[in-house]
């Protein structure tokens, strides 16, 4: 670390602009950077030791996080609490907080339905927001040529999304680790050039506007009723997508799935069929994506091929990594840390993506676990001193 | 004929912009088996500081080839010193850590340096002077192919030979290579590994800045986005050769440069990035290593 110090101050001179030099820059810039150079230091010290002092009682440590969910006496109130402050919600906040709100859930679905795909089965899929794409287009275009209302339009575009997935899949099967990512990379940015290319079919980049909100049985409501309304229909599928995923997980498709990631000719071994796997988990992920896109289109009721942009994929990915890949709880946290943070600085909106820059390379430095990283469920042995396997 | 002949030409500049660009990235895959996010950013501040340091020139008013070198100079010391920083800072301390972290930390390093630059310089498009006089004896071709292209063209090739040169006769590139099979026992063997790989990506963070003083010279303009587009593509054409592998690189480019040049020019300019994606999905289902790549067998 001594060694980039010096590189720390000079790298002040991109500030200097063509014709004005802004030696005010230099001066706070270098002093900073000098300052900062030895919080650095002093953390990745500390990391380093702390890694060693933790090693011997690894075995059995279980993290605070894991405790605090098996402690009934701290998980129902907590829970309880959750819940009451989720109802009262819309009621007692603006209308602008509660919108922030459905955008926050809407991301907490489809970073579960991107959790199957890369937490799970350990697939690395950067072109994720095509099936989001696919599932907001669809009831866009299905709305406005044939009047489809919400709730027809929500298995139809999940379906397609899941369709999408397993067309994606098939090509993809055969490549390992960062060829998928270009591929899906790839795939993601095939679906969105397509979408502003084709004016006859997505009316190109101008975008497709008066898209309905959904109605319950025929009922309109104003746009405050319907805001709720949206927001109480996003917390019911969230939990839907909890709940399926919770039971995913531990299913044998979900253990396959985990298999997979860690080896896949040892898993091939144990006669796992790989092409039938790796396909549900895109189908399956793809799935999510699809209903959280047309809740998306419902929700803005405008929607344009700009929302689907790669940045999106990678801010999904970056939710999923950073609350920790594989476990709900830390995906859902991450989501809302993710999707919140950014909104309540708006102030420093200036600042914000360099901040969440920093901030991922920190993360991912000093606690690469995410914030609350999966603990695979272990059988223990009797008398056997079972090694606990860190995912 | 002539129009087919234009668009050979169109092809393989635009194949050697990707090249220049593509070799960072497949020689930082090779040793570390990490896509490395910020190689376009990298190659963006290489730019700018071109461009930068052009303006002060200018000003002082220089002699415009000596300007030419000087920026190049300067554009490339100063990337190597951002390749070696971000290296130690970002991913040298995840060394050991999951493959997905380390590329979320080069995501999150990308995303910093692009509004880094964007708050330090500014969010607007600056013309970039064309530098490269056009010269006497080639004037009776400079219709098919103008002098900036040709430099272009030129530079990839001697970049390209002197890595062939540097990794197959030096003897750092011998510990590149070593490290590259096999980390672990490289460093068993003596190899300092941590030295290695400041290395690469010194190197490739120098070919990066070479490639945005020139790229920029020849489209005229920067701006604090164009690394992230050029890295895809520089990326896509990488894994087209068979990532890690440095004439791959270099044969991905050009490939991926005549197939979107053609393309352009006989089908459709609409759809170009969807045909370079579309070739990349079909090369890869029918040689999953790329053109140049090595089948890896699987292990247990």
């Amino acid at each position: 670390m001594f060694l980039t110090f010096p590189i720390m101050v000079i790298r002040v001179n991109t500030v200097e602009n063509v014709v004005e030099w802004r030696w005010n820059n230099m001066i706070i810039i270098g002093a900073g950077s000098f300052f900062l150079s030895f919080v650095w230091r002093y953390l990745l010290k500390k990391k380093e030791t702390g890694n060693q002092k933790a090693k011997p009682v690894e075995t059995d440590r279980v993290p605070l996080s894991q405790r605090l969910f098996e402690d009934h006496k701290i998980y129902i109130p907590a829970a309880i609490a959750i819940a009451v402050f989720a109802v009262i919600f819309p009621f007692v906040f603006s209308m602008y907080q509660t919108n922030i709100m459905i955008t926050a859930l809407i991301y907490v679905t489809i970073a579960l339905g991107l959790n199957i795909v890369v937490g799970l089965a350990g697939l690395l899929d950067l072109g994720y927001v095509a099936f989001y794409a696919v599932g907001a287009y669809s009831y866009a275009l299905l709305n406005y040529h044939y009047g489809l209302g919400f709730w027809t339009v929500l298995p139809i575009g999940a379906g397609l999304a899941a369709l999408f997935g397993i067309i994606l899949g098939f090509p993809v099967l055969r490549l390992r680790g960062d060829y998928l990512a270009i591929v899906t990379l790839g795939f993601g940015e095939i679906i969105r050039l397509v979408l502003e290319n084709w004016n006859e079919f997505s009316f190109g980049p101008s975008g497709i506007a008066n898209i309905p909100r959904p109605g319950f049985f025929g009922i309109d409501f104003s746009l405050r009723g319907a805001t709720i309304y949206i927001y109480f229909l996003m917390i019911g599928l969230t939990l839907f997508t909890v709940f399926v995923v919770n039971r995913l997980q531990d299913s044998r498709i979900g253990r396959a799935w985990v298999a997979l990631r860690e080896d896949e000719v040892a898993c091939q071994a144990m006669g796992i069929d790989k092409t039938k796997t790796k396909l549900t988990a895109f189908a399956l992920g793809a799935t999510w994506a699809g209903m959280g896109g047309v809740v998306f289109a419902a929700k803005t009721t405008f929607i344009n091929p700009a929302s689907f942009t790669i940045w999106e994929s990678i801010n999904i990915l970056c939710i999923v990594v950073l609350g920790g890949m594989g476990s709900i709880i830390g995906v859902i946290i991450g989501a809302f840390v993710l999707i919140l943070l950014p909104e309540y600085l708006r102030a420093f909106s200036e600042y914000r993506i360099l901040l969440f820059g920093a901030v991922l390379v920190l993360m991912m430095v000093f606690r690469p676990g995410g914030i609350i990283s999966n603990v695979r469920r272990t059988y223990k042995f009797e008398g056997l001193k079972n090694k606990t396997e860190m995912s | 004929m002539e129009y087919f002949l234009e668009l050979f030409l169109g092809g393989l500049t635009r194949g050697s912009i990707y090249a220049l660009i593509a070799l960072g990235y497949t020689m930082v895959y090779g040793i570390i088996q990490l896509i490395n996010f910020a190689h376009g950013e990298i190659y963006m501040i290489g730019a700018f500081t071109g461009l930068i340091v052009i303006s002060v020139l200018t000003l002082l008013g220089w002699n415009q080839i000596a300007i030419l070198v000087i920026a190049s100079v300067a554009a490339v010391i100063y990337s190597c010193a951002y390749g070696f920083t971000i290296e130690k800072m970002a991913y040298k301390p995840l060394r050991h850590a999951p493959r997905l972290s380390a590329l979320i930390s080069a995501i999150g390093m990308s995303l910093f340096l692009q509004n880094y630059v964007l708050l330090a310089q500014t969010s607007d498009f600056l013309p970039f002077p064309c530098l490269v006089p056009d010269f006497e004896f080639w004037e009776p071709y400079s219709h098919i192919i103008t002098s900036p292209e040709l430099v272009i063209i030129i530079a990839t090739t001697i970049v390209m030979i002197l890595l062939t040169f540097l990794i197959k006769f030096t003897k750092i590139g011998k510990a590149m290579r070593a490290t590259a099979q096999d980390r672990d026992m490289a460093m068993l063997v003596g190899v300092d590994v941590n030295k290695v790989i400041s290395f690469t990506f010194i190197i490739g963070s120098a070919t990066a800045a070479l490639g945005g003083v020139l790229i920029a010279s020849h489209i005229g303009m920067v701006n604090f986005y164009i690394g992230f587009i050029a890295g895809i593509k520089a990326f896509v054409a990488a894994v087209l050769g068979g990532i890690g592998s440095i004439p791959g690189a270099v044969v991905g480019s050009l490939v991926l440069g005549w197939t979107e040049s053609f393309f352009t020019g006989y089908i459709s300019s609409d759809y170009e990035d969807v045909f370079a994606f579309l070739f990349l999905v079909f090369i890869l289902i029918f040689r999953p290593q790329g053109i140049l790549g090595r089948s890896e067998t699987e292990k247990v």
